[in-house]
């Protein structure tokens, strides 16, 4: 029988002294990724017909190559944010929570290291 | 995870018909959840008519009538029947109002009344406050300072004192939170968007010395960031206030402080 007082309820655990890291980063690379997935667009559609060769040579260009790493950086970071939100608000059970917390978290890290290491060998191979 | 379907228990049922139109007279049919802790048995939606030549205009003005002269255990809260007390809460025609502020004549057809949403239904159309009311005190809702108090009043200029408007109109009448997903999924940690307007009404209030440490206790990813703007809590307030402005103003000044 739960004996405890609403206001004991209410106040559970306290504050976690923190949120606004993690609302203040879903902009930022929210606004970031609105630039960069312009940048996409374009790269995407001024590549349209190319063969390989063309691809990499526009992907050697650093100016290119590292807008793609950032958009990759920014995209997957905002992937993991956006996803950790959704798993908060409907995911209950504490240990359920904590799984699929770190699921995603391991999910984006593998998407981002995956993306980055094809930007890379395209940039770089030979 | 999420439930998707409802349990057993809460199943509504249809009801009792407790009245015909006799004879003449503009007559509107109500349709109204009832739930009795003490029967055992499911909820249901019961049927009533009220002749609107012999009744007051609002949905209040009905429920009153139907108590009064057909089912007395008809089981509603109301106080001031004017939109201040924000006792006669409930979901009218699938929108979270003050039945004294609702119209008949604003529903077509049948007027459906139902306790608010997803909150624990105590009997008929009066719903749980407990943890609603806790989470309010739990923002400390009063002027708290350091300074000595002064020996007249605190002092407050005219463009701060402007900065209340639109907050200290709240009737702490749960309209707005009890029709908030967030607050539905997580009311045991979200303070849900009536108590958030509350909140950023004593941290905007410049005589309050406490900004800082209010903000502290909002800062957190339950309390205050299950807000997405949904905005279901704007467009429910009878009031016309806008929590989803005042969330995101405190969301602005969390940033604020920081960046």
């Amino acid at each position: 029988m739960n004996m405890r007082t609403p206001l004991k309820t209410a106040r559970n655990l306290g504050s976690a002294k923190e949120g606004a890291d993690h609302f203040w980063k879903q902009r930022v690379t929210g606004v970031a990724n609105v630039a960069l997935g312009l940048f996409l667009v374009w790269l995407i559609a001024s590549l349209v017909g190319a063969d390989y060769a063309t691809v990499k040579a526009k992907l050697a260009n650093p100016v290119i190559a590292l807008a793609l790493l950032a958009l990759v950086v920014s995209g997957t970071l905002h992937m993991r944010l956006g996803m950790q939100t959704i798993i908060e608000d409907y995911v209950h059970g504490e240990a359920a929570k904590i799984v699929c917390v770190m699921l995603n978290t391991f999910f984006a890290t593998a998407v981002a290291l995956a993306c980055t290491f094809a930007v890379l060998k395209i940039s770089f191979g030979a | 995870m999420v439930q998707l379907t409802l349990p057993k228990n809460s199943k509504i049922s249809v009801g009792k018909t407790w009245n015909k139109p006799e004879g003449d007279g503009d007559w509107k049919e109500f349709k109204i959840y009832r739930w009795n802790p003490d029967d055992g048995l499911n909820p249901r939606l019961d049927t009533f008519y009220v002749d609107r030549s012999q009744c007051g205009p609002m949905v209040l003005d009905a429920l009153i009538k139907i108590k009064s002269e057909i089912d007395p255990t008809l089981t509603l809260r109301r106080s001031c029947r004017e939109g201040i007390c924000g006792s006669c809460a409930m979901n009218i025609d699938g929108t979270n109002t003050l039945a004294c502020l609702k119209g008949m004549d604003e529903v077509d057809g049948a007027v459906k009344v139902y306790p608010l949403p997803h909150m624990q239904v105590i009997k008929d159309l009066v719903p749980d406050m407990t943890n609603f009311y806790a989470q309010h005190r739990s923002i400390e809702p009063w002027l708290k300072t350091d300074t000595a108090t002064p020996p007249t009043e605190w002092k407050q200029s005219r463009g701060d004192r402007e900065k209340l408007d639109g907050l200290y109109e709240c009737i702490l009448c749960a309209c707005c939170s009890t029709s908030c997903p967030s607050y539905w999924w997580n009311s045991d940690r979200y303070l849900g968007p009536a108590i958030l307007l509350q909140a950023y009404r004593w941290v905007i209030d410049s005589r309050d010395e406490a900004t800082g440490e209010r903000l502290d206790n909002l800062e957190d990813p339950f309390r205050l960031y299950r807000c997405h703007t949904i905005m279901n809590c704007a467009k429910a307030c009878p009031k016309g206030l806008s929590p989803a402005k005042a969330i995101a103003e405190l969301k602005k000044l969390m940033v604020e402080r920081r960046v």
